[in-house]
């Protein structure tokens, strides 16, 4: 076991596989012989000499030992890293924060270098005085907290046509979830004023990033005077350059695509601009070929985390965590129901907390593992009375080209030894 | 230090240009874009047409533009290179298991195609096009999709009037009556299914990027060989046939003329000529197909496709043929060309 203490392994198979010996160990180990640990017994050499100085690391990383998790790309799946997508290692992460470091990347012409200095945010369009706001401007306006998951609309889009990425990571890892600072966008609106935008029902906000992608979406007023927020802080700290330093915009519930980042324009005008990026991408084709549009809210999902394909059990039977995410852009998680069978039965997990609108809920299933082979599935409800469905019950009515808002329920086949594989069940 | 005071001095400055503020607004915050700065970031085309510049561009100065910035990732005939996106093709594919989305077969409006070259491409090289390139390429992206004619002239005053074949192919956002209705209530907790099995694995299929998976190694089943390649059943011919191999490998480059070029049964023009018979025929000789002045040239002073002549036209079809309509850059390989012959040569007229 001292190993684990050492140093980290050289690589995720060798660890996964030295943890599942580790784990026949631990069992034997705990039933019979148990002489003293010399952990214990024998004087370590961290507790004699002398630790790291309190500047060795001016802005902090994680301990090496924890160096595999971080993001990882699927290389399969897009031309070019510049124009791509990667994941965040959820199956690693516990609590319901997504540190900024290795919270998922998602970038149309890469991730840019925009100084606060440079930055300028204009309001123009369908509004009384077209405005021009520096960072330092946005600073002034009153601001809000507020915490919020932001799920790219194709998070689980490989797995329409079947299962096909073995680990939560890649399955469900188009998601974070921040504390974010920033001015709501209907404070920045109203300075520009809305008098000759007249009646609001059938206008829009088409809102533009600063990057060469200048990815560009369409916003119903509603939603923008409602509760989007012109954000410049995620989790205390400034935002990370792959997340749109220094300003971004988000859309809680509404997929990531929309959360425009480095955003430099925000235009009001009285019909939906159908930008490339809410025409060509980010619909939803059905079995008839024909498409929805603007598809906007995520609806109510969830997943395992532990165990999983990356997150094997290592302890053998006994007390085991059961434990995953949940979020709805409808509102808060009220429930969330475990499988262990595939679906034939469930019991409700218990939420780590109340479930917040619009952001993730961490649930537990404190439970004994007989050693026996499990179909751990969750089942995500939300404030609204939305069950999460399967993929036989998405794919009823959407067919198998739909790609993008994939939220069915995800089967892990657990092994007796404890190892999981990415399935799909009857 | 410096980096301190050199904020504190532009907050100043905010505040005393704020002091002459005339907007209503309630926190004075700001200051009014002036015209110039809005017509520099004010671009995007509403799907009407407005917001376009003066301009137009045809498709034959499409297509040298779209070759020189386009086709690098999007193929010279809007084809798509690997990953990249592919422009054209796929037209009446939506209902299909694999959906081929482009310009010609997805795109509901034509603006998203301005708006978005103009604004957004080429990768790597954003907003270096003029009005006039983006109106050609816009141009050359329907011709390659067989939506107009090769004389066709796009421009600010005819944009309007085109409509896009998948124009009504989109409809809004109606979960709330498909789905929502449904998914709702209070689900079953015991009994709810009468036996699971497991009907598909991940690790079978293996495509999870290196170390994420222990157990790929045990379960993963051998990746299939490409399928092999059938050999195009050669019409019965006097001449020696040719090396099977060869002639397979020359389908495979065959990929690449396609979406112009059509051979074999029932071969009919497209962008170019059916080549049924090609090998060592007279050029510029299939009925019903309008050659380029270049070629009928080159055809009257006597041009025969044999091996040479045909080799030296697909290596460099522009030096080979000055003002060639073909738009193709070129093979680059003496295999390739090798392989090609082979396979056009099993086609009889």
């Amino acid at each position: 076991m001292s190993e684990f203490f050492k140093g980290k392994s050289t690589s995720r198979r060798a660890f996964l596989r030295g943890s599942v010996a580790a784990a026949a160990g631990a069992v034997t180990a705990g039933a019979a012989k148990a002489g003293p640990d010399p952990l214990i017994t024998e004087v370590q050499p961290w507790a004699t000499g002398l630790g790291d100085g309190v500047d060795a690391t001016p802005y902090g990383l994680p301990i090496e030992y924890e160096s595999d998790v971080v993001r990882r790309n699927v290389e399969w799946l897009t031309a070019d890293t510049i124009s791509s997508i990667n994941f965040t290692p959820i199956h690693a992460l516990d609590g319901t924060i997504t540190p900024q470091g290795c919270a998922f990347e998602r970038h149309h012409s890469g991730a840019i270098d925009l100084k606060k200095e440079d930055y300028r945010l204009m309001i123009n369009g369908l509004v009384d005085t077209p405005l021009v706001f520096t960072y330092a401007d946005l600073e002034r306006f009153p601001r809000e907290n507020h915490v919020y998951f932001c799920e790219c609309a194709a998070n689980t889009g490989m797995e329409w046509a079947g299962a096909q990425l073995n680990g939560a990571q890649f399955t469900h890892g188009m998601i974070h979830n921040m504390e974010y600072t920033g001015v709501p966008l209907r404070t920045l609106l109203e300075e520009a004023g809305l008098d000759v935008a007249g009646d609001l029902q059938d206008k829009w906000v088409y809102v533009e990033g600063a990057d060469a992608s200048s990815n560009g979406r369409s916003i119903p007023m509603g939603k923008a005077l409602g509760d989007c927020l012109v954000a410049f802080k995620a989790n205390g700290e400034a935002l990370r350059k792959e997340h749109g330093y220094p300003v971004r915009l988000v859309v809680p519930g509404w997929e990531g695509n929309m959360w425009v980042k480095w955003i430099r324009r925000i235009e009001v005008t009285n019909s939906p601009v159908e930008s490339r990026e809410e025409t060509s991408k980010y619909t939803d084709t059905l079995a008839d070929g024909t498409s929805r549009k603007w598809t906007w809210v995520m609806d109510a999902k969830s997943v395992v985390t532990s165990p999983s394909p990356q997150a094997p059990i290592t302890h053998g039977k006994g007390p085991l965590v059961i434990t995953g995410l949940a979020w709805s852009g409808h509102g808060a998680i009220t429930r969330v129901d475990v499988s262990k069978d595939g679906g034939k039965t469930w019991e409700t997990a218990r939420l780590a907390k109340e479930g917040e609108a619009k952001a993730l809920t961490r649930f537990y299933l404190d439970t004994e593992w007989n050693g026996e082979e499990m179909l751990l599935q969750s089942r995500a409800m939300d404030e609204a009375g939305y069950i999460q469905p399967t993929k036989a019950q998405l794919r009823e009515v959407r067919g198998l080209n739909s790609i993008y808002h994939n939220n069915c329920i995800q089967t892990w086949w657990v092994r007796p030894n404890g190892e999981a594989e990415n399935v799909e069940v009857s | 230090m410096s980096r301190f005071l050199k904020f504190t001095l532009v907050a100043g400055l905010t505040i005393s240009v704020t002091a002459t503020a005339v907007w209503s607004g309630e926190y004075g915050l700001g200051r009014p874009a002036l015209p110039e700065e809005v017509a520099a970031w004010d671009v995007n085309v509403m799907p009407d047409g407005r917001g376009l510049p003066e301009g137009s561009g045809d498709v034959w100065t499409g297509e040298q533009v779209f070759i020189e910035n386009c086709a690098v990732c999007h193929g010279d005939f809007a084809e798509g290179v690997g990953n990249w996106p592919k422009l054209a093709g796929g037209e009446g594919t939506l209902a299909n298991e694999d959906p081929l989305k482009t310009v010609g077969s997805y795109w509901p409006h034509l603006s998203t195609v301005w708006d978005y070259v103009n604004r957004s491409m080429p990768f790597g090289n954003a907003q270096s096009l003029s009005p006039d390139d983006v109106y050609a390429i816009t141009a050359y992206i329907l011709y390659s999709n067989f939506l107009v004619e090769d004389d066709f002239v796009l421009s600010h005053e005819n944009f309007a009037e085109f409509e896009m074949p998948n124009a009504d192919g989109f409809i809004v956002d109606d979960r709330a009556e498909t789905e929502y209705a449904t998914w709702h209530g209070e689900p079953c907790m015991e009994n709810c299914k009468d036996s699971v099995e497991i009907t598909m694995r991940a690790a079978v299929l293996d495509v999870t990027p290196e170390e994420a998976g222990a157990e790929a190694e045990e379960a993963a089943a051998p990746a299939a060989e490409e399928p092999p390649v059938e050999v195009a059943a050669a019409e019965p011919e006097t001449a020696a046939a040719p090396d099977p191999e060869l002639v397979a490998a020359g389908e495979k480059v065959f990929r690449q003329c396609k979406a112009c070029h059509m051979v074999g049964d029932g071969a009919k023009n497209r962008v170019g000529p059916q080549l049924n018979g090609v090998m060592n025929r007279a050029a510029g000789a299939v009925d019903g197909f309008k050659y380029s002045s270049a070629l009928q040239d080159m055809a009257a002073d006597g041009l025969v496709w044999n091996e040479e002549n045909l080799a030296a036209f697909l290596a460099d079809p522009r030096g080979f043929m000055n003002g060639t309509r073909m738009g193709f850059g070129g093979l680059r390989s003496d295999e390739d060309i090798a392989a090609i012959t082979a396979y056009l040569s099993t086609f009889g007229e």
